[in-house]
């Protein structure tokens, strides 16, 4: 009996001395994951998720303290490569986070514009160009459609106006459902097959 | 030498200890569905169930035995084992953040994974020496990598695939190992001659 | 007699040639009005140089290229420029590009002479090079790069400079014509584009379905003695894509994702070295081009067409109904877009329209959805000429698994149709390699676009951080200055700079400026004001703050 309790205490003692180095030696310092998560949003910055920012976002995803969907600028493409990642499933966006939108900018109307600076002060990339008393102008290329700029305009003339298309921008449309499917269902995509 | 390769050939293809010997079927179907996943859950395993093999070779033999404490086998490969694959963890969390998210529960699940105390057992039952011991365990480990991830590769494509409304997910995953398992008893009577 | 290559998988197609190789070529009508595309080539839109209202002269420089990868656009015929505006442009969306409007004057009067190349020999590679860019030379094959970056090997050594006059798409044989008609100058072309690359070994492909051009150019070759191989290669489509004529010519095969300079082969069609003769030695910059016309319309042939000619005259001219189009395709039936309207002009890229009508007398082959689930069979992998596997990429399209088909080489597919064709369940396949590629495309202009963001996003969390630190400095400074008591100078400075002001303000209240010599009407509009203002302030309580 003695023998037995005093195997298994040495057996524990030297396990235990073996991970305690191994502990202190593979210590992870800061965390690789939230790079990795922050590098998929689509950096908007708008807080649609709840979070100010993107990567505030990211952390919260990387300690498991917010769920996946909650991105609608992403949609669902974001949604769809933080699963895979991060090795979930894949679900439907959060509703109480916004629905997703194609993508817009904001446009000014300069002429109702009283040059406040709010909307600069707003602005989470810096591409509202002005400055007091002087008309402001958005850099469009800049722009990340996060709309945070409509609310604090004291005039209201702030419009988000969807992205200019170009041949450059232009998608080649996915081939129409084949017959057979639509007769089916409407719905029939297949899923990948997710089992535990 | 014909001894090692022969347990080798005969714990990878004859005996695989996933489609014959249906242990660690919660991995096998749990992290499949994606090929990368796969390999780091077979590189994992691999990593464990050697050195687990090993270690509970060397518990029980000079340890286990002389003090006449053969009844604490289980327990004490269970610590052997836990210890191995708290190990691990730390290893792969350090080098791999992704693959450590990605493995997520799986990976301190390798402790209650059937394969690896399968192997340390069975290395007791059939009195295998220290080096047939661990051939066995890296044999065991290299036939759960290779139907592991040959298994991933084609749910990865049957994701993808038409598959009947009713089939679809795990019903098609099972099929699709019951059918692996009965090509791989075609391996049965390899290692005789 | 060079040995041939194969390249793998491919299709045998009817050719539908001999229609529009009957009757010759002749230029086409002066349509009233040319419509120039700023963008027709691979790389940012040329800039306009004309204004709306300006005469232009034939062969007139009208809009310049901004950047390296660009090529200037010239007046096709003279007139005036109506307008610089979006037009509908020959693209897959249907959409509208700027495009510089001309209406011609009928005179065709050209632009006085720039240059005189008596000898290309002697000029250097640079020169050549620049005339052609000048001319506003691209790829006429249909790609559209421009010419003159094609033909700048960059220091790296040319072994083979190939001219594909092989032109695999059923229906389109203005190639043919031309090399049927101009097989000299087409020659020259190619020795000049030659001299340009140094490069060591010419060799020019047509196909064996195409005797009397093949005839026509070897008679060329002979009468000017120059080094250059004609080669007939089997007739099997695409053996006109650019990495498959290599491979029949060569044997080797471009790296995937490489170009064929990588492997010391530049290739170049054959109406591209007829536009670099053009320029070089007549001094024309391309402002027409060989266009097929076929399909259903009563004359199909090839006409030398203006730059910016609206499809609907050719079609017109051709003797075909524009009332009852049904399709317009522009390029051929395997790997041509179909247009959203006739009023599209055709660009330096166009070499062939396709008409059908809506009681279908031409069929063409059919994209249309009546695709059927796949079965597996395996008979697009045989016949993809890129070693792709269709099929699987047609299963990662479907899921938009866009990294996996990346995996399966999804950019090296040259979107030729041959597995369209091939599959019995009519699956549109490349329709879903196309959309593919733009999604991915798009995904990866919004991650450039996302960093950027991110990028912008950091630095001003990093400068509202600054001027917070900034802001504090500056508080404290100023506390320590108050605590310290200030000199008296300051003070006294201060006291002085407020007296100043005091003053400046009183004065300003009492004598108002510019308010000598006022008319009697400006003198009344400020006392009915002055009036306005007492009667106000007399009416409004005085403790109301304004």
């Amino acid at each position: 009996m003695l023998s037995a309790l005093l195997a298994l205490g040495v057996l524990g003692i030297l396990f235990g001395l073996l991970l305690g180095y191994a502990a202190v030696r593979y210590k992870v310092e800061g965390d690789p994951l939230v790079e990795k998560i922050d590098a998929i949003l689509p950096q908007t910055q708008c807080g649609q998720c709840g979070y100010p920012g993107c990567r505030p976002y990211a952390t919260a995803i990387a300690n498991d303290e917010a769920d996946i969907n909650r991105c609608p600028p992403g949609g669902e493409t974001v949604i769809v490569s933080l699963a895979d990642l991060l090795g979930r499933d894949p679900k439907p966006l959060d509703e109480e986070c916004g629905e997703e939108k194609p993508k817009m900018v904001a446009y000014i109307h300069e002429e109702i514009c009283i040059g406040c600076t709010l909307c600069i002060q707003a602005c989470p990339v810096d591409s509202i160009l002005g400055a007091a008393k002087q008309m402001h102008t958005i850099i469009e290329s800049e722009c990340t459609g996060c709309e945070l700029c409509v609310a604090p305009c004291p005039v209201d003339c702030i419009d988000m106006v969807p992205v200019r298309q170009s041949l450059d921008t232009w998608k080649w449309p996915a081939p129409p459902p084949p017959p057979y499917e639509q007769a089916a269902d409407g719905s029939s995509n297949p899923q990948p097959a997710g089992a535990h | 030498m014909t001894e090692y390769a022969l347990i080798l050939i005969s714990t990878v293809l004859v005996n695989n200890i996933v489609l014959v010997k249906f242990l660690g079927l919660c991995p096998f179907m749990g992290v499949s569905r994606k090929l990368e996943t796969a390999t780091g859950m077979a590189m994992a395993t691999t990593f464990v169930l050697t050195l687990s093999a090993v270690f509970s070779y060397l518990v029980n033999e000079f340890l286990l035995i002389p003090l006449g404490l053969e009844y604490l086998q289980t327990i004490s490969f269970i610590l052997v084992i836990a210890v191995v694959v708290q190990f691990t963890e730390m290893v792969v969390h350090k080098t791999s953040p992704v693959l450590y998210q990605v493995l997520g529960i799986f990976l301190p699940l390798i402790t209650t994974n059937c394969a690896v105390l399968g192997v340390a057992l069975l290395n007791v039952q059939q009195q295998h020496g220290f080096l047939e011991s661990a051939v066995y365990g890296f044999g065991a480990a290299m036939g759960f990598s290779l139907v592991l991830i040959l298994f991933a590769a084609m749910r990865e494509r049957i994701a993808v695939a038409d598959v009947p409304e009713a089939f679809r997910g795990p019903a098609i995953a099972l099929i699709t190992a019951g059918l692996m398992s009965m090509a791989f008893m075609g391996f049965v009577g390899l290692v005789k001659g | 007699m060079r040995r041939l290559f194969q390249f793998k998988g491919g299709v045998v197609l009817k050719e539908h040639k001999k229609d529009a190789t009957a009757l010759p070529v002749q230029p086409a009508r002066l349509p009233p009005r040319l419509i120039l595309p700023l963008k027709q080539h691979i790389g940012n839109p040329a800039e306009p140089v004309v204004a709306e209202g300006d005469k232009v002269l034939k062969g007139q420089l009208i809009a310049r290229a901004g950047d390296a990868i660009c090529a200037p656009l010239h007046a096709s015929s003279s007139g005036t420029v109506i307008a610089i505006t979006d037009q509908p442009v020959p693209h897959a969306s249907g959409m509208s590009a700027p495009c510089i409007v001309i209406d011609t004057d009928g005179e065709e009067r050209w632009r006085p002479r720039e240059h005189h190349v008596d000898n290309f020999a002697e000029l250097s590679a640079q020169e050549l090079r620049g005339i052609i860019h000048d001319a506003g030379i691209v790829g006429l094959g249909g790609a559209g790069f421009p010419a003159a970056v094609k033909l700048d090997p960059g220091g790296r050594p040319v072994d083979t400079l190939i001219l594909n006059g092989a032109e695999c798409e059923p229906y389109i044989t203005c190639d043919e014509m031309l090399l049927r008609e101009h097989a000299l100058e087409v020659l020259n072309g190619l020795l000049m584009m030659r001299h340009a690359l140094h490069a060591k070994r010419c060799v020019i492909g047509i196909e064996n379905n195409k005797p009397k051009a093949f005839r026509a150019l070897c008679e060329a070759v002979r009468h000017s003695d120059a080094d250059v191989e004609v080669v007939e290669v089997p007739t099997i489509y695409p053996a006109g894509s650019e990495k498959q004529l290599i491979q029949v010519l060569t044997g080797k095969e471009v790296p995937s994702g490489g170009l064929p300079l990588d492997i010391g082969i530049v290739c170049h069609n054959v109406g591209t070295a007829y536009a670099v003769y053009r320029a070089v030695e007549l001094d024309q910059p391309l402002i027409s081009r060989y266009v097929t016309i076929a399909g259903s319309v009563a004359h199909a042939r090839n006409l030398e067409v203006l730059i910016g000619t609206p499809l609907g005259d050719l079609i017109e001219e051709c003797g075909g109904n524009r009332d009852t189009l049904h399709r317009l395709i522009v390029g051929g039936p395997m790997m041509g877009t179909a247009m959203h309207s006739d009023v599209v002009p055709v660009v330096k890229g166009t070499n062939c329209v396709l008409v059908e009508s809506t009681s279908h007398d031409v069929p063409l082959p059919s994209r249309d959805a009546y695709a059927m689930p796949c079965i597996r069979c395996g008979n697009c992998a045989d016949a993809c000429p890129a070693n792709l596997l269709p099929q699987q990429m047609y299963w990662y399209a479907r899921a938009r698994d866009f990294d996996k088909i990346q995996d399966y080489n999804l950019f090296d597919c040259i979107e030729c149709g041959c597995c369209d064709y091939v599959c019995p369940s009519q699956i549109p396949l490349v329709g879903y390699y196309r959309y593919a590629k733009s999604e991915i495309w798009n995904q990866e202009a919004e991650k450039r676009q996302a960093d950027l963001a991110r990028e912008r996003h950091q630095f001003r969390d990093f400068r509202l951080e600054r001027e917070k630190k900034e802001r504090a400095e500056r508080h404290k400074k100023k506390r320590s200055a108050v605590t310290q008591g200030g000199s008296d100078d300051k003070k006294a400075a201060i006291q002085a700079a407020m007296e100043r002001v005091r003053a400046k303000k009183s004065e300003q209240d009492s004598t108002p400026k510019n308010t000598d010599n006022l008319t009697p009407a400006q003198q009344k509009a400020i006392n009915d004001a002055d009036q306005r203002r007492e009667e106000k302030t007399a009416t409004s309580p005085p403790d109301r703050p304004q």
